[in-house]
């Protein structure tokens, strides 16, 4: 290994972990100083515009998904079930309900109390999740209706009425959450801070979409659910830096070094895959090998997609225009983000050909109905349309009493014997 | 003359079986499974072994399959009971295109290629609610063995319904029924119906085409096999080696590593 390569390979991985750490110190900071934080979601987080007020900024789904990666989420989602919630509802909600009753505390750190809550209707979650805090802490909440495409493969573009209709209606909004952001941070509106945010923001959406598109490359350039995760944790938390951006812009060069000199992931890469849904937390690292054992990478994700608020897209916010611009970033995103979990089909059978997949896995999970729904539909869907393996297999992204080990791996093997049955009578070895 | 084996370790039972060179089964054993698995598939092993006449050594190659198929030391490699309960099912009727296999602790829906290849699969997932596990509660419920719960069902006429099969809700299930006064024969046909919509959604789930062959253990249950004719509208293939076509679908992959080892050239081998 030449010291280029030994420099360069794995940064991404490394620096992400390194920059998760940061993060979490600068909330455990914002908890012991009291400050109140904004609670966001990664579909629609807004967070180029919070971070303008020096708001803390606070993704409960990433905090619950680190209890499970942590190993210690079932002692978050018992004490929320002790407290009175089903063993029914979205584990993320309850692994965050459990963390408010401890004052924050989480493995990683300490998150500070909320001072407002902004969402989107990416998920219907996320609106009675908001009205648990709205009860414990009497914070303002405020929702943000972003419209969603009118059916699939029928999105409205800028000059169509619909779409000027709506971009409208999510910058009227925006209008509204300024003050209101204003009242609660006590801090003035600062419109050229907006643009600073909003051009890393810029940045990092550039480098992720770039990122995604080198797992083109033969072997993949990068696992899409084991350092994918890691990538997307930066995406999110990061949004609207100068750390984020610079990391995505490192990110990127990593990925084309890899690509040009054909370094792939740590696994051999036999068979291609896709991954279509929430990873299982509780047995992260486990999960991903029982693929990687049996030659399996998974070289892209509609988790990387939908988990990332849309800005796998690439969109390029307009600096001369911020307001009106963050808005259709955001309608941009958030639908983007909706429709990889409602109008999927397209856009798999389009990575399929353009990632040359061997297979495509699909893991609804008993936590979230908003993306499970329907995966069974879009999987039969597009097995008529395309001739490719497919494993449907569930388990939960939280619960690991939903989890069985022993199963998954028993289909997944079978998986594997027909993808090597296929590619025997397709002459491939 | 050369041999090949296919040792099926299943959560209750674990099945060997013995083919020669024309795909012909040379012998069978079954024994129960138990506490040690690794003993388990050894014993039934040997013991198709001695049924057949046959010395360890004139077996060329042995494929582990089932739940504990990693614990059949002695074979060379495993294969999924998914695949092997396929490829036995089209060995032992051509036109098979969909398998329903009703094991101990699950219920797989298979649908196949004429080549044996796996199109798609489905299983229950995570409790044993309708599999033979369930019957097996019915049995100690109403103190009636196992084999005779097909033949009991059958003389029931009126069905009850039974709202849960779930495996640990079976004996209350059972005994309430009971109490109402219905009559054991109607209980168990009910038990019946009941598994056979809910291995019938399974099978609808990949597709339902025929050929459809019944496989594993709970294919001996003749009540089993008319209440799942009914809830299909056609007569499922059975077997009188329904119960060995996960093992002898993995004497038949072994088969094919005896054949491949001959070949002049190296056999394409996949990712396994």
């Amino acid at each position: 290994m030449t010291t280029a390569t030994h420099d360069i390979v794995g940064r991404g991985n490394r620096d992400g972990a390194q920059l998760f750490r940061e993060w979490y110190a600068d909330l455990t900071r914002a908890a012991e100083e009291d400050r109140g934080g904004a609670y966001v979601f990664v579909m629609g987080s807004l967070a180029e515009l919070l971070r303008t007020f020096d708001l803390p900024i606070v993704f409960p789904e990433i905090n619950s998904l680190q209890t499970a990666v942590r190993h210690v989420a079932a002692e978050y989602l018992n004490e929320a079930e002790d407290y009175g919630y089903s063993p029914d509802i979205c584990g993320y909600v309850k692994a965050d309900v459990a963390t408010q009753l401890r004052g924050g505390q989480l493995p990683m750190g300490r998150i500070p109390k909320p001072s407002i809550a902004v969402y989107t209707n990416a998920c219907n979650t996320y609106i009675k999740w908001a009205e648990i805090w709205e009860r414990m802490y009497g914070i303002p909440t405020f929702t943000l209706d972003v419209p969603g495409s009118r059916a699939a493969g029928a999105q409205t573009w800028p000059g169509n009425q619909d779409f000027e209709n709506d971009r409208r209606y999510v910058a009227a909004q925006l209008r509204e959450l300024i003050p209101l952001l204003e009242q609660v941070s006590g801090r003035s509106f600062d419109i050229d801070r907006l643009r600073e945010c909003m051009g890393h923001a810029n940045v990092m959406a550039e480098g992720w979409k770039r990122a995604l598109e080198l797992n083109r490359s033969r072997p993949a350039t990068f696992n899409a659910l084991s350092d994918g995760t890691i990538f997307l944790g930066v995406a999110n938390g990061l949004r609207g830096t100068e750390e984020g951006a610079r990391y995505f812009t490192e990110l990127v060069e990593e990925l084309e070094y890899k690509s040009e000199h054909g370094i792939g992931t740590i696994s051999d890469e036999i068979y291609r895959l896709i991954f279509v849904g929430v990873p299982c937390y509780p047995i992260f690292r486990r999960f991903n090998e029982l693929f990687t054992e049996l030659g399996g990478t998974f070289i892209h994700s509609t988790y990387l997609w939908f988990a990332s608020g849309g800005s796998n897209l690439g969109y390029q916010y307009d600096l001369a225009d911020p307001l009106e611009s963050l808005a259709e970033g955001l309608l941009y995103g958030v639908r983007d983000a909706m429709d990889s979990m409602f109008f999927q089909n397209h856009a798999i059978e389009n990575m399929i050909d353009e990632f040359a997949a061997d297979g495509v896995v699909y893991h609804p999970i008993k936590s979230c109905r908003t993306v499970s729904t329907g995966l069974a539909d879009n999987r039969r869907a597009l097995m008529e349309a395309r001739d490719v393996a497919s494993l449907f297999i569930e388990s939960d992204m939280m619960d690991q009493r939903v989890v069985s080990e022993a199963q998954l791996k028993n289909r997944i093997d079978a998986f594997f014997e027909g993808l090597a049955s296929r590619r025997l009578q397709s002459g491939g070895n | 003359m050369a041999y090949a084996a296919g040792v099926d370790v299943g959560s209750t039972q674990t099945k060997a079986v013995i083919v020669d060179e024309d795909c012909s089964i040379v012998s069978r054993a079954l024994t129960d499974t138990g506490a040690n698995v690794m003993r388990a598939a050894e014993t039934a092993f040997q013991e198709a072994l001695l049924s057949g006449d046959l010395r360890e050594e004139e077996v060329e190659y042995v494929v582990g399959t089932g739940y504990g198929r990693y614990k059949v030391t002695f074979g060379n490699t495993q294969v999924t009971e998914i695949s092997c309960h396929g490829r036995g099912a089209v060995q032992m009727f051509p036109g098979t295109r969909t398998v329903v296999d009703m094991g101990g602790q699950d219920t797989k829906a298979i649908r196949v290629a004429a080549t044996g290849e796996i199109l798609d699969f489905c299983m229950n997932d995570k409790c044993a609610a309708g599999t033979g596990r369930f019957l097996g509660a019915a049995s100690s419920a109403l103190d009636i063995p196992l084999g005779e719960l097909g033949p009991t069902a059958m003389r029931g006429e009126r069905p009850v319904k039974i709202s849960t099969t779930c495996t640990v809700f079976a004996e209350s299930e059972v005994l309430s029924w009971l109490g109402k006064g219905k009559k054991i024969e109607d209980i168990l046909l009910g038990v019946h119906k009941s598994i056979a919509g809910r291995s019938a959604g399974l099978l609808r789930r990949v597709g339902i085409e025929s050929e459809v062959t019944f496989t594993g253990g709970v294919a001996k249950n003749v009540a089993m096999i008319d209440a799942l004719n009914q809830k299909l509208g056609l007569e499922v293939n059975v077997s009188d080696d329904s119960h060995y076509m996960g093992a002898l679908g993995a004497a038949l992959f072994a088969l094919d590593h005896v054949f491949a080892s001959r070949e002049p050239t190296p056999a394409k081998q996949g990712a396994r």
